[in-house]
């Protein structure tokens, strides 16, 4: 009998056969799906085919809320005039598709990959204008001044994601989410369009240089080290308050129990 | 046991030179002796103040860099990030104590620790006291003192953490000077005197830093050492058990136990801060950039220990009173006067009142426990419940953030948990405290389940009790029964009315008297049946026969029988 | 195996043993400061003399053996305490911070992480060594003795009492204090000023609040600037519904006196949005559209309830929420509370445009701007 079929009947096998099955289906998933990203720096103009075939997955995915021509419905608003900028924003942070229609859209994993998410933005950019997608000359923060984007960062956006970007809450059970994950291109595609309840910080408000310096400062703070040791979320007194009673009162009450403890020592013997 | 050795010479000399001069003798001699008795909860007090002591020595080393002033500077220094910015002097040197002072970050972190332990442990040290009935006659002055050190403990916080000038403790400041300007008639007059002009001004920080570094440190050093000195006078309490009386002290002598776990103690709360200054940052400055009047964050929040003013402050609706040319805003002064006057103020009163009510003009060197006042338990805890309530609406937008609640949601609730809260948890915790006191009852008079089942010869099972030994015994028997004042409109022998129950207040007190005399009374004598005393309507004691003892024998119940079958119990 | 353990004590050997589940033979109720094992060891001494009397007795010895292994263990902890005290001063002295750091290539922060973590760690190290070494030598070595003291009654004696009494009233008698009320009266007559006098010293700790509360900055014609960058803006620049941005007065952007005042939310409604009624405070005009561009409105970014900064705007909602208590105002109908503790809208700034398309403030805020005040109305 072959090593195999000596073996075949043994408990163990069976999962071994359904681990070697996953193990397929997953290589498998992995080397045909789409991976998703976010838009890189802009191709030279959109050609027409890339607005066509983005016109293509349009009518498949969105115009199911957002209408045949991107008018509208009552579960999506209109997107004529809503550039290329809000597509790319919306949908390279995994926001759209909606997985809820009401729903506040929070970041999720990306549905499209990158070509595709461009195509429509080319093509929602087309049929009304609007901001376009950054190139990277225009996100870069090379030669930012950090400070003045600390400045106005703490004026017009801490109130709603914190002094660090940690986030924070909004009325009826919304949020400004944490900006530890959002790309360059991203928080410049946010400040243009307003996604959501976010308000509009458009070029007239915020020069492209300041935005830029925003930038620097988002991402100099995210990476930054936190010299006093663990940062307990960057969300302030809350969480210091948390851990001075439960671990600083918590180890003295420990260390103070030991301390007061009775003694087990034999009994004296004899006269001392 | 002593070892046999000789006082060094140099030693003795110096000691008889003092002597010579303090008799010193005969006031360490009672020192040494001292007896300080060992419970872990009377360690509580001890972390506030070894917590000072750190703050008083990384304090001074703070202050030997901080700049106290408000001109105005552009920041060219080691943080680049900053680099370029308008900021005041107050706050660029914070900055650099945090990155070009070797050590100042740790002690800068240290200090803020250290007073958020202070403030913390003089909390929980607090319940201590107020739980077990330690404020009593003779200690009610110390108790008074206490509630002093809290409040100077909150204001001095305040101040010390809003020196760097920051984002964060401005926009407090702001609010505090909000707050301020909204009193009546004085309301603004205040402000300006304080702040030296409208807000922010250039004198807020010189004097706060002056009330920081001197004042309040040396009114604070004070008390403590009244606090000490009266402590040490009148004896520490103790928790009852064997051989402990009203008029003993039984523990360990101060020379050398006492001074060494003192010591030990030390250590480690310095230890234990100095842990949490290295893996636990706090109040990041430089994240927060320096203040200005146009900027603020979410998750705005003060120091723990103000968190409730920040909370009712939060929690209350829009309320304003305009007429005859003036504006009295109680949506700022209910928030800032109620919780905080309320507990405050119900602190500084409650020794007396619950002497008021309950008539008890007696020492009390024992502590209760808190079930053996189920009124005073029931208040403290309602009490913390409002204190919570109020101390997590001020988190309100952190929790709505973190655990996915509507903002608005949550001040709801708060507002209708402030008021419905306490009551519940007094109503729940008084019965909680009758129901722990007849199960001490029951202990007494039965003995404990000792798990050990014993077939009879008629073939009934029976669970064995054991009785408490003589340590337990005199912890569960350690209650004293409350006096009950005479009854409104009872009159003595001779037709004297009750002078305590006289008039509508009277009335009042006897009603609180019922209130507190409200208890179970112990019994020992092994009878059953209907013994309560002072309850209000409670049932009999549902105790029927108990056959395990008629069994075994009305001798002590608990006494096993000859024979030896408990040993059959295997061994493996 | 089993989880039994002897009990010791006054039962004896015929004690049972205990069984898994059952309290303890000496259950610790509150931690009893009642004798050790042993029942009878700690006698109390009964005396009733009034004055302090301690009797220390013997509980618990530690046998040599025990208490050389001990002392080494203690000794450890003190060398280790030793080197990690000099650790911390190697520490201090190699690791440099800030501009003086050795390598610059490393950034400030890192620096500052290093160093604090390495004085923190020594300096944990050697207080938790030393306080280790101090509990260890207390409850270990030192044989353990229990004290009873006795306390003294607080109340003095009749007798000191009576002679504190007979004491008071003849200096009270010799001083006259009583018996002359001219004296009595005019001393405290002239000691009153002298109490007046610290409260009447502090007048000069700040102005006159006077009108000063009532008014802002802001002047016809006085330019909106943005925040941060300091530049004016056109209503063109401002044309993209939903904007939000910072404004604060032409020629005060860095005073932070008049900013705390006078600092201003500028936003863009689209059209048919923006929806502000005419109000009225008595005779004076608080809201009105006419103080509007293009559906460009400027509130006053100073909350009502406590004046921190109401910045978060939502745009798809108009609310104005300030982060402090979260009192909400609706931005398109003149800032109107919906929720929380503000008892006032955000006042209204008027604002224009000037010559050159810039937007300007028309005039003043028409009501005081900010917290509440006795005097305000």
């Amino acid at each position: 009998m072959s090593w195999f079929n000596a073996r075949r009947r043994r408990p163990v096998a069976g999962y071994a056969a359904l681990l070697l099955g996953l193990v397929v289906v997953g290589l498998l998933y992995g080397a045909f799906s789409s991976t998703g990203g976010s838009a890189q720096a802009s191709s030279p103009g959109p050609s027409q085919s890339d607005i066509n075939t983005g016109k293509d997955l349009f009518d498949a995915t969105c115009s199911s809320c957002h209408g045949l021509d991107a008018q509208g419905t009552t579960q999506g608003p209109n997107l004529i005039g809503a550039g290329a900028a809000a597509v790319d924003f919306q949908m390279s942070t995994g926001r759209m598709p909606a997985k809820e229609v009401g729903a506040e859209n929070e970041r999720k994993p990306v549905t499209f990959s990158a070509q595709q998410i461009y195509e429509i933005a080319d093509y929602i950019a087309s049929l009304g204008g609007g901001p376009a997608v950054p190139d990277a000359q225009q996100v870069s923060t090379a030669g930012a001044d950090t400070a003045l984007g600390s400045e106005l960062f703490s004026a017009n956006c801490a109130q709603c994601h914190g002094f660090a970007g940690a986030g924070g809450a909004l009325t009826y059970g919304k949020d400004a989410p944490p900006l530890t994950q959002a790309t360059p291109t991203q928080i410049y595609e946010a400040m243009l369009t307003g996604p959501e309840a976010m308000p509009v910080f458009a070029n007239g408000s915020i020069s492209p240089s300041a935005k830029r310096d925003i930038i620097a400062y988002i991402v100099d703070t995210r990476v930054e080290p936190n010299p006093g040791g663990f940062s307990l979320g960057r969300t302030g007194p809350i969480t210091e308050g948390l851990v001075i009673f439960l671990g600083g009162m918590g180890f003295l009450v420990i260390i103070a129990l030991w301390i007061t403890a009775k003694r087990r020592d034999p009994r004296p013997t004899g006269m001392e | 046991m002593s070892d046999n050795f000789d006082v060094p010479a140099p030693l003795e000399g110096v000691g008889g030179w003092l002597d010579d001069r303090f008799h010193g003798a005969r006031g360490f001699r009672v020192l040494m002796r001292k007896v300080f008795p060992d419970h872990w909860s009377f360690l509580l007090g001890e972390i506030a103040l070894w917590s000072f002591v750190v703050l008083l020595l990384s304090g001074t080393f703070l202050a030997l860099f901080f700049v106290p002033s408000t001109t105005d500077v552009i920041y060219h220094g080691s943080y680049v990030k900053l680099d370029g910015i308008r900021m005041s002097e107050a706050y660029q040197s914070t900055v650099n104590i945090s990155f070009d002072v070797r050590g100042g970050l740790l002690m800068r972190q240290i200090h803020h620790w250290a007073a958020d332990l202070f403030m913390a442990a003089l909390i929980i040290h607090m319940l201590r006291v107020f739980f077990t009935g330690a404020y009593r006659k003779p200690r009610e002055v110390n108790w008074l003192i206490g509630v002093g050190l809290f409040t100077l403990g909150l204001l001095e916080g305040l101040f010390g953490y809003s020196l760097p000038d920051d984002q964060l403790s401005g926009a407090g400041l702001r609010i505090f000077e909000g707050v301020l300007q909204g009193v009546p008639i004085v309301g603004t007059y205040l402000a300006f005197f304080l702040f030296g002009g409208p807000f922010p001004g250039n004198d807020i920080v010189p004097r706060m830093y002056i009330l920081h570094v001197l004042l309040i440190p040396g009114i604070i050093l004070g008390l403590i050492t009244a606090h000490l000195f009266i402590m040490f006078h009148q004896k520490h309490t103790q928790m009852p058990g064997k051989g402990n009386t009203e008029r003993n002290v039984r523990g360990q002598p101060f020379f050398p136990y006492f001074l060494a776990k003192g010591g030990a103690w030390f250590f480690f709360i310095f230890a234990a801060l100095v842990l949490l200054a290295t893996f636990a940052e706090i109040n990041p400055i430089w994240l927060y950039g320096p203040y200005t009047p146009v900027a603020i964050s979410s998750a705005s929040q003060p120091d723990f220990y103000m968190g409730i003013l920040e909370g009712s402050l939060r929690m209350m609706p829009a309320w304003e009173i305009n007429g005859f040319g003036h504006t009295l805003s109680l949506s700022v002064l209910i928030p800032a006067l109620g919780p905080l006057g309320l507990i405050f103020g119900g602190a500084a009163i409650w020794p007396f009142f619950e002497q008021w009510a309950t008539g008890d003009r007696s020492w009390h060197n024992i502590n209760d426990r808190p079930r053996n006042a189920p009124m005073r338990t029931g208040i403290g805890v309602a009490a913390v419940v409002f204190y919570g309530v109020c101390w997590a609406e001020g988190a309100n937008d952190v929790i709505a953030n973190k655990l996915q609640i509507p903002l608005y949601t949550i001040t709801w609730i708060a507002r209708v948990l402030v008021f419905v809260g306490p009551v519940a948890a007094f109503f729940i915790t008084k019965r909680i405290c009758l129901a722990l006191q007849r199960q001490d009852r029951e202990t007494l008079l039965h003995g404990y389940e000792s798990g050990i089942i014993r077939q009879l010869p008629n073939g009934e099972f029976i669970e064995v009790h054991q009785q408490v030994d003589d340590e337990a015994r005199a912890v569960l028997e350690a209650k004293t029964m409350p006096a009950l004042l005479p009854a409104p409109g009872s009159e003595d022998e001779n037709g004297v009315p009750a002078p305590s129950s006289r008039g509508a207040l009277g009335k009042v007190r006897a009603r609180a008297n019922r209130a507190f005399a409200e208890t179970i009374a112990i019994e020992t004598n092994g009878h059953h049946g209907n013994g309560h005393e002072g309850g209000n309507g409670h049932g009999p004691a549902v105790e029927g026969g108990h056959p395990e003892q008629a069994a075994v024998g009305s001798a002590a119940a608990g006494e096993l029988p000859a024979g030896g079958n408990q040993k059959d119990s295997s061994d493996s | 195996m089993s989880d039994m353990e002897e009990t010791e004590g006054a039962e004896g050997p015929l004690a049972p043993r205990r069984v898994i589940g059952t309290p303890p033979p000496t259950p610790r109720l509150l931690g009893s400061t009642a004798v050790a094992e042993g029942g009878d060891a700690g006698q109390v001494s009964d005396e009733t003399g009034g004055a302090e009397h301690s009797d220390e007795v013997l509980v618990g010895t530690v046998s040599d053996e025990r208490a050389k292994r001990v002392e080494k263990i203690i000794a450890g902890c003190f060398t280790f305490a030793f080197i990690a005290g000099c650790g911390f001063i190697a520490a201090y002295v190699g690791l440099e911070v800030g501009s003086n750091r050795l390598g610059h290539g490393d950034s400030v922060i890192d620096a500052a992480l290093r160093s604090n973590l390495a004085l923190g760690t020594s300096l944990a190290v050697t207080l938790i060594a030393l306080g280790l070494g101090a509990l260890l030598w207390v409850r270990y070595l030192m044989p353990d003795v229990e004290v009873t003291e006795q306390r003294h009654d607080l109340r003095s004696d009749p007798k000191d009492r009576q002679a504190f009494e007979q004491y008071f009233k003849e200096g009270a008698s010799n001083s006259q204090f009583v018996k002359r009320p001219l004296v009595r009266r005019t001393l405290m007559l002239g000691t009153l000023p002298l109490l007046a006098a610290p409260v009447v010293l502090l007048r000069d700790l700040g102005p006159l609040p006077g009108t000063s509360l009532r008014h802002t900055v802001w002047s016809p014609g006085r330019r909106l600037l943005v925040f941060g960058t300091d530049t004016p803006i056109t209503a063109a620049e401002f044309s993209v519904p939903g904007s939000a941005i910072t404004i604060v007065p032409e020629g005060y952007a860095d005073d932070s006196d008049a900013l705390t005042k006078a600092t201003v939310t500028l936003i863009k409604f689209r059209p048919g949005e923006l929806d502000i009624p005419t109000r009225m405070a008595g005779s004076t005009l608080i809201g009105t559209m006419n103080w509007t561009v293009d559906n460009i409105v400027a509130y006053s970014r100073i909350c009502t309830h406590v004046g921190c900064p109401v910045g978060l705007y939502e745009q798809t909602t108009h609310h104005l929420l300030c982060p402090c208590h979260q009192s909400t105002f609706d931005a398109s109908i003149g800032a109107e509370v919906i929720f929380g503790p503000a008892p006032r809208p955000l006042p209204q700034l008027p604002i224009t445009v000037d010559a050159q398309g810039y937007l300007v403030a028309k005039s003043d805020f028409t009501q005081p701007v900010g917290p509440s005040f006795w005097e305000r109305g």
